[in-house]
C-alpha cells in the first residue's frame, strides 16, 4: 500500500510588481529559507530539490542552474519542472512523487518568477504554434476572453457579476501580507477599468509579480514525527488538453475532469459540503464563478447566483481565494505553488488574518498551457 | 522499491543535422508510433506521460504544449522535465512507484537545426557576471577540457582517441549522425574549435527524439518479453559558476554513480557493468566520467581504451553507440543513452550489439561542464 505524503513547511517573499534589490538566486532563497524555518529544518535536511519558471520570461537559459545558489540544490538531486501556468502545480506533484515513490523522504518544491525582467505577455505568445495560432492569439488574455465569452453568453452571467468577483478576491487580498495588490474597490471601478479583450476588463485580470514561493513534502513516517500539523495529500491530479485552440471543447474541461478523478482519490462525494476551503487559479475574475462549477460546488450557469448570494467570499458557505488569488498576486512560475502552499496554511490553521475556520479539507488548483488543470486535495488526516 | 519497473518498449529518430520534414509534433509522433507497434500498446495503455524537451531550442513557451496531440495526452496526466532526458526516466519511474499508475510514456525532442546553439547557450550563463564573455559550451568545456588535461597529465593524442573509437562504433549505429573511421592523426589536424577541442572532438547539434515505455512490474508481460529493469539511479547537481568548483572533478558525478551502484547492489562497477553509454558531449568528458563512475583510477581513462577494455570487443564496452560525439539532441541525447543500454540488454542492438550483457550504465548531464549529473544501472534480470 503507497505511504502518504504530507505538506510540513512552506514559505513565500512578499510578491510586487518589482524585486530590485534581489537578483533571481537571492529570490528564491527568501522564500527557501522562510519555508525551511516554517518546517524547523535547514537545507541539510533535505533530500531533494524540484524548481520551475518559465525560462523564456528572465531570458535565463537552464535558469535552476544559476538558482542552484539561492534553491539550495548544490550537492543534492535536484530537477526542474516547467509547463507554463500550471509550473508551480506541476512543481508540486513532481515533489509529492518524489516522496509518494518511497526514494525521498524530504522534498523542497520551488516556484519563482521575475516578471520586472520580462516581456510576459510576448513570452506567452510563443508558447502557440508559430504557423497556425501565434499571430492570432494575444498572450494569455486572448484565450480566456474567448473562454469569458462563451461562459458568459451560454449562461448569461452578467460582467457586474463578473465584477463581484473581482472586488471580492481583492479584498481578500488585503488580508495577506504576501500578496501583490491589496485593492479595495467597487463593482464601478471594475466595470470602468479599460478592456483589455472583451469581455476581459484591466481590474478582472491578473497582474505580473516578482516572487517565489517554498514548500516542503515529506514522506508519511518524517511528516507524522514534525513538530506541526502536517497538511496531508489526498490527491494530485492533472489533466491535459488538445493543443490547438479550435479543437478545445469548452463544455469538456480539464478541470472538472481533473477534480472528478480527485474527489474519488480523497472519498469526497459532495464537494460543496466536504471542502471547507478553496484557493483557486483565477488567472481572470470569470474563473471565479466558471471554474467553481467545474468543480461541482454548484451546477452549470450557477456561478453568478452563487456569487450574488455571497457563497464564495469568506464569510461565506465556501470562502474561495482567502488569499486573494492569482489576480492578485501572479509570479508565474510561483503562482500555482502558492495556491497549494495556501491550501496547506489554511489546513495547518497558520493562515493568520486569513485563516478559514476549522479548515479539515482544502482544495487548490493549477492552470495553464492549452486549458490544462492540476488539482491538489490536502487534508488534517492522512 | 515494492513494485519494480521496467522498460518494456524503446523507439529513437535517426539524428540528422536539420531533419527539415518533421516539426517536433511529427518526430515524436515517429517515436511514439514505432513504439506502439514494437509493444501492441496504444494510448489506453498509457497512464501518464513526463516529456522532456527545453523551452529555449524550441524557441516556445511550454515546449510540451507542441506535442500533446501525438502523445495522448488529451485528459491525461503530463509534464515536462526541462533538464536532460535521463531525469525523465527517473520521474517518470516515481510516477509508477507511488501507485497512481501503471505505465508511463517518457519522450523526449530537441531540433538544435533550428535555433542558434551559441547564443542559447550563452544564455544559460548568468548576465551579471559570466554572459557578456561571450562563453558558451564550447568554450566552457575548452576551459575544463584544459584543466583536466594539466591536472592529470593527459594529452591530446590521448583525448584523440576518444574520438577515433566512438566515431568508429557509429558506423554501426544506424541512428547515428556522425560516424567514421579516423586516425588520431585525422583528429589532430581537424582544426581547433576552441582550444584545446577539435573539431572530431566535438559533438554536432542534431535533430531528433526518443521514447521509451515505463511499466510496472505486473504489467511487462503485456508488452514485451525482454523487459529492462530499472535497478539503480542516482542525480546530483553541482554548483554553479565555473570558478567554485575544480573542473577537473565533478563531485555531482561521484554522488550520483554512489546512489544508484548502491540501489543497484553494485560493489565494483568496473568488474560488474557491462556496457556504458556515457554523455560525451566532447572527447576530454569520456575519460573524466568514466575515470569519476570508478570503471577505473583518475586520470586513466585513456587507458581504459588503450588497454582494449572500453572498445567495442573490450570487456567493458563505452559508448558501443558512438555516445554523444555521434548525436547530439539536447536533451534526448541522455534519453539515447537509456535507450541505448537497453537495446544492448535486450539483444536488440544490431551491429553494435555486445554479447553477454547483463548490467549496463547509462549516464545523462545537463548545465555546462556537467553541472548535473544522472547515472542508472538497468539489466535484463531482476
Amino acid at each position: 500500500m503507497p505511504k502518504s505524503v504530507a505538506i510540513i513547511g512552506s514559505g513565500q517573499t512578499n510578491h510586487t510588481s518589482r524585486r530590485a534589490d534581489v537578483n533571481i538566486p537571492e529570490l528564491i532563497k527568501e522564500a527557501v529559507d522562510r519555508a525551511l524555518a516554517d518546517a524547523d529544518l535547514t537545507i541539510d535536511d533535505i533530500d531533494a530539490v524540484v524548481i520551475g519558471n518559465m525560462e523564456h520570461f528572465e531570458g535565463i537559459n537552464l535558469s535552476d542552474m544559476w538558482a542552484s545558489e539561492g534553491s539550495g540544490a548544490v550537492m543534492k538531486p535536484a530537477m526542474k519542472i516547467a509547463t507554463g501556468g500550471t509550473t508551480g502545480a506541476s512543481v508540486a506533484a513532481c515533489a509529492y512523487y518524489h516522496c509518494a515513490s518511497g526514494l525521498f523522504d524530504r522534498v523542497l518544491a520551488i516556484g519563482w518568477e521575475k516578471l520586472s525582467e520580462s516581456d510576459t505577455t510576448t513570452g506567452i505568445i510563443t508558447a502557440f504554434d508559430p504557423i497556425v495560432e501565434r499571430l492570432t492569439l494575444a498572450g494569455a488574455v486572448g484565450g480566456l476572453a474567448i473562454e469569458a465569452n462563451l461562459y458568459m453568453t451560454s449562461y448569461g452571467i452578467t460582467q457586474e457579476q463578473v465584477a463581484k468577483a473581482a472586488v471580492m478576491a481583492r479584498k481578500n487580498a488585503q488580508r495577506n501580507p504576501h500578496a501583490h495588490l491589496k485593492l479595495d474597490l467597487t463593482v464601478e471601478q471594475v466595470l470602468h477599468s479599460p478592456m483589455i479583450a472583451y469581455p476581459i476588463h484591466y481590474l478582472d485580470m491578473c497582474p505580473t509579480s516578482d516572487g517565489a514561493c517554498a514548500v516542503i513534502f515529506a514522506s508519511e513516517d518524517v511528516a507524522r514525527k514534525s513538530a506541526h500539523p502536517p497538511a496531508w495529500v489526498k490527491a494530485a491530479v492533472c489533466r491535459h488538453n488538445h493543443p490547438y485552440i479550435g479543437d478545445v471543447d469548452w463544455r469538456k474541461n480539464t478541470l472538472e475532469s481533473a477534480a472528478i478523478e480527485a474527489y474519488r482519490l480523497a472519498g469526497i462525494t459532495n464537494p460543496r459540503r466536504e471542502l471547507d476551503v478553496i484557493e483557486l487559479y483565477d488567472p481572470a475574475s470569470f474563473a471565479l464563478l466558471s471554474w467553481i462549477e467545474s468543480l461541482h460546488i454548484c451546477g452549470p450557469g450557477e456561478g453568478g447566483k452563487m456569487i450574488d448570494a455571497g457563497a464564495i467570499t469568506m464569510e461565506g458557505d465556501i470562502p474561495v481565494n482567502p488569499s486573494g488569488g492569482v489576480i492578485s498576486t501572479n509570479p508565474i512560475g510561483a503562482t500555482a505553488l502558492i495556491r497549494v502552499a495556501e491550501a496547506a496554511l489554511q489546513i495547518q490553521g497558520k493562515a493568520d488574518a486569513r485563516q478559514v475556520e476549522g479548515v479539515r479539507t482544502a482544495l487548490a488548483t493549477g492552470f495553464g498551457g492549452s486549458y490544462w488543470s492540476e488539482v491538489f486535495i490536502l487534508g488534517r488526516t492522512p | 522499491m515494492s513494485q519494480r519497473v521496467a522498460i518494456v518498449g524503446i523507439a529513437q529518430t535517426t539524428f540528422q543535422s536539420a531533419k527539415r520534414a518533421q516539426n517536433y509534433a511529427e518526430l515524436v509522433h515517429e517515436v511514439v508510433s514505432e513504439l506502439f507497434t514494437k509493444t501492441g500498446a496504444t494510448h489506453d495503455d498509457v497512464d501518464n506521460i513526463v516529456s522532456a524537451s527545453s523551452d529555449f531550442w524550441d524557441g516556445r513557451t511550454i515546449s510540451n504544449m507542441a506535442i500533446q496531440d501525438v502523445v495522448g495526452a488529451y485528459m491525461k496526466s503530463e509534464s515536462k522535465v526541462s533538464s536532460d532526458g535521463t531525469l525523465a526516466v527517473l520521474y517518470g519511474m516515481m510516477r509508477i512507484l507511488s501507485g497512481q499508475y501503471k505505465t508511463t510514456l517518457v519522450v523526449a525532442h530537441s531540433k538544435g537545426s533550428e535555433g542558434t546553439p551559441n547564443l542559447i547557450a550563452n544564455a544559460a550563463f548568468d548576465p551579471i557576471y559570466q554572459r557578456q564573455l561571450g562563453i558558451d559550451g564550447l568554450s566552457a568545456s575548452a576551459l575544463q577540457a584544459r584543466r583536466y588535461m594539466e591536472k592529470y597529465g593527459v594529452s591530446e593524442e590521448e583525448v584523440a582517441l576518444v574520438s577515433v573509437k566512438n566515431l568508429a562504433n557509429a558506423r554501426k549505429n544506424p541512428y547515428a549522425q556522425v560516424a567514421g573511421e579516423f586516425t588520431v592523426d585525422d583528429v589532430m589536424q581537424s582544426g581547433y574549435l576552441a582550444e584545446p577541442i577539435k573539431k572530431l572532438e566535438a559533438s554536432p547539434i542534431s535533430d531528433g527524439a526518443c521514447a521509451l515505455l515505463l511499466a510496472r512490474e505486473d504489467l511487462v508481460d503485456r508488452f514485451t518479453d525482454k523487459p529492462v529493469w530499472l535497478k539503480g539511479v542516482g542525480h546530483c547537481q553541482d554548483c554553479y559558476y565555473l570558478g567554485d568548483r575544480d573542473l577537473a572533478e565533478s563531485e555531482a558525478l561521484a554522488v550520483a554513480a554512489q546512489r544508484a551502484y548502491a540501489m543497484a547492489g553494485i560493489r565494483d562497477p568496473g568488474k560488474e557493468i557491462d556496457v556504458a553509454e556515457v554523455y560525451d558531449a566532447f572527447s576530454y568528458q569520456e575519460l573524466m566520467w568514466t575515470e569519476i563512475l570508478g570503471l577505473c583510477p583518475r586520470g586513466e581513462g585513456v587507458e581504459l581504451i588503450r588497454s582494449g577494455v572500453s572498445t567495442i570487443d573490450g570487456t567493458l564496452p563505452v559508448n558501443p553507440s558512438g555516445g554523444v560525439l555521434a548525436a547530439h539532441a539536447v536533451i534526448v541525447a541522455g534519453l539515447v543513452r537509456v535507450a541505448e543500454a537497453a537495446l544492448q540488454l535486450r539483444g536488440e542492438a544490431g551491429q553494435h550489439q555486445i554479447s553477454g550483457v547483463k548490467t549496463a550504465l547509462a549516464h545523462g548531464s545537463f548545465g555546462y561542464c556537467g553541472q548535473m549529473h544522472c547515472v542508472w544501472i538497468l539489466s535484463n534480470e531482476k
